[in-house]
């Protein structure tokens, strides 16, 4: 593996049926904020930076509500974990597992992310 | 017609005043409506009203804003009411009440709470034209009408507590105004000579003319018969064209008289210690025309409600409850025309070998004195020009405070500041005196009934929910324990900061930080620091650092750097969040004013991109269903056109509303558009922290339902009324006046001041009407800060706004011109021209609305959605 030519800029990439799907620039994330991706499959993703530089992905469906929205949430750190608000009616999801933290029964998709 | 005596037992009601409605509701608790046929036979064309603000009347109170009963109340309990109907004559005899319709009620019991008539003094001419007395809104609007016609000039003679407010009605409504009293000094129950002096100053300076020592000998009347004058009994004449009465009162006790009910030498239907009468034991007689068994009349509401809750207990026979009404305290404190006035105790020491300590300075208008026993108990005191002790000092009433007396009326600064705790009060001692509320039940409020809160412990405890003057002392109790009982109140905005978000303010300010990830690793609690925060302090300290950002250099864009991390959803894309994921668009449209071609515009743009659109509460168009990609679009058109941000998704200024006014309106007496628009473009985008809302309205008539906002502006004859804390919405609230006939100069400046110091000292989503009611003080010592200046904060406010003003820049106009802002604005990051298919439409009369069912495909069950828990 040879290293990268310094001008090529970091790409964000979701892990999708075993292969890595390329979703943007590294450099269109915000730390602290989410975008949103189109999948293939038509389903959506939401990908957050934290302010350490550590991606995460989830659905961006707000399991509550149905709107595809939860990447346009503000993000935080609960008890040492990172999370999302939804927009719309604030319940938390911790972005690592997906799991609502505050109604246990619900849990979103967790996407694998990393830069290359 | 005999009403005929039914199996269920008549009480009859005479009266329908304060004590008279209460009288009701003591019944109605007991469930004694329900086993009886209760009859209220009320003289006045309305039912029970507010007379202690009835003066607030001429500050923009309306009869409906002063009234006491909820008519709803009297139709669920079975309540009769005859409005407007009094009664003429009782036959004891018989148990029957004639009314003056002619109607006859048989009663088993017979209550009097005819309340008292105003004493007019046998002059001669004493019923001219131009002679009025002070005690009814029908008074008010007699006054009202001719003092704003046929007068320049009124006298009041009389000058205690109403001839006072009396006064200083006259001269808001115009006309030149002078006070007679008798007595050598005003309120002569209430204070001594040394109080009268102090209030003489103060009132003198406001402009009216005070006359003492002189008494009324004729009203001179012209060839009309209408008032020109008064002979005083110096010998001078004072020319006037009105003449209000305000001389005291007498208690109605005509009707008992006829009836042959005992009444006392002076007047007052006699009764017992359980408010029957001596002469018949089912005739009560509760209120101003009771004549109680300590021998007094009380004029007073809070011993008349005393009255009005023993007679209803002693009808109920309730062997677990007997009150007894034995006397009252006649402790007063009240704001007369801006001027702190109390007394308590024994005010005017009588009892044998007291001492007197006093502080006075007249050059402040300020006097206070303490009435000492020989074993140095508190007896009682007197308090001009700053009342702030008197809950503290009239609780320690009859008991000898832990404190030498002069450290309790000594102005701050001067000697030894007086430590002197309401926790040093002894468990019995009496802290609210309008609901009898002791010191021990509030603590047991706080430790077995667990309230944490003021709200929580008036609520359980009633306490502080009449005339409010107890809250203070309430406030340093209800913490006092708290911090006793060792529970730990965190006060702490969220998970991640440990002080409360006026003391982030006060951080921010002072440290000239700008950066949210400094403040919370340099302020932040121990776990949360290098943290991402939350998503409940980012927006608060967003909305901070935007509100100081002149001053802090930091960037008043909010959508800049790190400060585009820190906003909602809302304020991230400049639109409102609608529940499919789209946004609604709303531009500024100044006081609701518009010009026909911009109007065009807004149609045309929601033609063209098919936005459902509705006009708002607060005078502009919404523009709902746009999706995140198509806001640059949409407003490129707005801003070409002129429109600018109305700030309808941030935590700011929202509208100022306002009714056509002078221009148009036949009854308008100032241009009350031309001030919304200023209003409007002075405050828009200013961060706070909840939204603002604000009305201004041409005339008392209110069309802009300016007394329903965070600040409202109503116009008068002398310029504008500012009005602030109203509300609407899910708990509705009145705002409270401010200050009155201010210049328009007067008006920005002290609103100015308003917004800055709620800003710097609310919580985080406080509205104005929460915060007035929770900060220490309330609205006097609001009051106290931004029109007299008592923290010596008001520059630094002024400053503060002054900055904002000059440093507002339009956010639409200065993201649709920045390419990396627009690329935040789609829908997918990997996909910019690509929809968001979940955001699609269906018709809905002649318009769309949101394809809800297809938010609902591939999702969790309805009763999910439903049930969905909110934080």
């Amino acid at each position: 593996m040879t290293l990268a030519p310094e001008t090529t800029e970091l790409k964000i990439e979701l892990a999708l049926d075993g292969d890595w799907f390329t979703v943007c620039d590294l450099s269109m994330l915000l730390p602290g904020r989410g975008v949103a991706a189109l999948l293939p499959d038509g389903r959506q993703a939401a990908v957050f930076r934290d302010r350490s530089g550590e991606l995460f992905a989830i659905d961006n469906r707000d399991p509550f509500t149905g709107a595809a929205v939860l990447s346009r949430g503000l993000t935080g750190t609960h008890q040492g974990r990172p999370f999302v608000a939804s927009p719309l009616l604030k319940q938390r999801f911790d972005l690592a597992s997906g799991q609502c933290l505050d109604d246990e029964a619900v849990q979103v998709t967790v996407y694998k992310v990393r830069t290359a | 017609m005999t009403a005929t005596l039914g199996a269920t037992p008549t009480i009859v009601l005479v009266g329908h005043g304060m004590v008279g409605q209460r009288f009701l509701e003591a019944l109605a608790e007991r469930g004694l409506t329900a086993t009886h046929r209760v009859v209220v036979l009320c003289e006045e064309p309305r039912p029970a009203y507010d007379r202690v603000a009835l003066t607030s009347y001429f500050s923009g109170k309306t009869p409906e804003d002063l009234s006491m009963t909820d008519m709803e109340f009297i139709k669920d309990h079975g309540i009769e009411l005859y409005v407007g109907d009094p009664a003429v004559s009782v036959d004891r005899e018989a148990k029957k009440v004639t009314a003056r319709s002619g109607e006859v009620f048989e009663y088993d019991t017979l209550v009097l709470a005819t309340g008292s008539y105003p004493f007019v003094p046998p002059v001669p001419n004493k019923d001219a034209e131009g002679c009025f007395v002070y005690r009814t809104i029908e008074d008010l609007l007699a006054i009202e009408e001719y003092a704003k016609t046929k007068a320049t000039t009124g006298a009041v003679v009389g000058g205690g507590l109403l001839g006072l407010e009396a006064a200083g009605a006259l001269k808001g409504l115009g006309v030149e105004s002078h006070i007679v009293e008798f007595a050598p000094r005003l309120m002569p129950v209430q204070v001594d000579d040394g109080g009268g002096a102090a209030l003489l100053r103060t009132i003198e300076e406001m402009g009216l003319s005070v006359h003492t020592g002189v008494g009324t000998q004729e009203i001179v009347v012209g060839e009309d018969g209408a008032v020109t004058g008064m002979k005083l009994s110096d010998g001078s004449e004072l020319a006037t064209d009105m003449v209000v009465f305000s001389a005291g009162v007498r208690p109605r006790d005509q009707l008992a008289r006829d009836c042959g009910l005992d009444v006392g030498e002076r007047g007052g239907i006699t009764v017992d210690e359980q408010c029957r009468t001596v002469s018949d034991p089912h005739v009560f007689a509760i209120g101003e025309c009771a004549l109680a068994a300590d021998g007094r009349v009380y004029g007073l509401v809070a011993p008349g409600y005393e009255q009005a809750e023993t007679a209803a207990a002693t009808i109920a026979a309730d062997e677990s409850e007997q009150l007894t009404f034995t006397g009252a305290d006649l402790s007063t404190k009240l704001k007369l025309l801006g001027v702190d006035v109390a007394s308590f105790g024994d005010a005017h020491g009588t009892a044998e070998d007291c001492l007197d300590v006093v502080y006075s300075d007249s050059r402040a208008g300020l006097y206070k004195k303490l009435v000492i026993g020989r074993d140095g108990t508190l007896l009682g005191g007197i308090l001009v020009g700053d009342a702030e002790a008197y809950g503290t000092l009239k609780a320690f009433t009859g008991s000898v405070p832990p404190v030498s007396p002069e450290s309790l009326v000594l102005p701050a600064g001067a000697g030894e500041p007086a430590q002197l705790g309401p926790t040093a009060l002894p468990d019995d001692a009496i802290i609210c005196s309008c609901n009898n509320v002791r010191k021990g039940t509030i603590r047991g409020a706080v430790t077995e009934h667990k309230c944490t809160t003021v709200p929580e412990v008036k609520k359980c405890t009633k306490a502080g929910t009449t005339c409010g003057s107890c809250v203070k002392v309430l406030g340093q109790l209800v913490n006092a324990e708290l911090e006793a009982s060792g529970v730990e109140v965190d006060k702490g905005l969220c998970g991640c900061f440990a002080q409360t978000r006026e003391e982030l303010y006060e951080i921010v300010l002072a440290l000239r930080i700008n950066s949210y990830q400094e403040l919370l690793d340099r302020h932040g609690r121990e776990e949360a620091r290098g943290g991402d925060g939350c998503e409940v302090c980012k927006p608060a300290v967003g909305s901070i650092i935007a509100s100081l950002a002149p001053t802090i250099g930091a960037s008043g864009y909010v959508l800049d750097g790190e400060q585009a991390a820190l906003q909602d959803t809302n304020d991230h894309f400049l639109a409102n969040l609608q529940k499919n994921g789209s946004y609604s668009v709303v531009p500024r449209i100044p006081g609701g004013e518009i010009a026909p071609e911009k109007l065009i515009v807004i149609g045309e743009i929601a033609r063209d991109f098919g936005l459902y659109t509705k006009i708002t509460g607060g005078q502009r168009i919404d523009m709902f269903g746009a999706r995140v990609e198509q806001l640059p679009l949409i407003w490129a058109r707005l801003v070409d056109a002129g429109f600018e941000s109305g700030h309808a998704y941030g935590k700011s200024l929202r509208t100022v509303k306002s009714c056509v006014g002078q221009t148009w309106c036949r009854y308008g007496v100032q241009d009350s558009v031309r001030m919304a628009i200023d209003l409007e473009l002075r405050y828009r985008g200013l961060r706070s922290p909840h939204k603002l809302k604000s009305a201004v309205s041409g005339c008392q008539r209110e069309c802009a339902e300016a007394q329903s906002k965070d600040f409202g502006v109503i116009a008068t004859a002398n310029g504008w009324n500012l009005y602030v804390g109203g509300n609407g919405g899910a708990t509705p609230r009145h705002a409270d006046l401010l200050a009155q006939d201010l210049s328009d100069a007067e008006l920005i400046r002290l609103i100015d001041r308003f917004l800055m110091f709620y800003i710097r000292t609310a919580d985080r989503l406080e509205r104005t009407s929460t915060w007035l009611e929770r900060i220490p003080g309330g609205l006097d010592h609001v009051r106290d800060v931004v029109v007299h200046d008592s923290l010596g904060i008001c520059d630094e406010l002024e400053k503060l706004m002054q900055a904002h003003v000059a440093h507002y820049r339009d956010e639409w106009a200065e993201t649709i011109n920045d390419p990396e802002k627009l690329a935040r604005f789609v829908s997918f990051v990997n996909a910019p021209d690509t929809p968001d298919p979940v955001v699609a439409f269906v018709p809905e009369r002649d318009q769309m609305k949101p394809d809800l069912p297809l938010l609902s495909i591939g999702m969790r069950p309805a009763d999910v959605l439903e049930g969905s828990a909110q934080r």
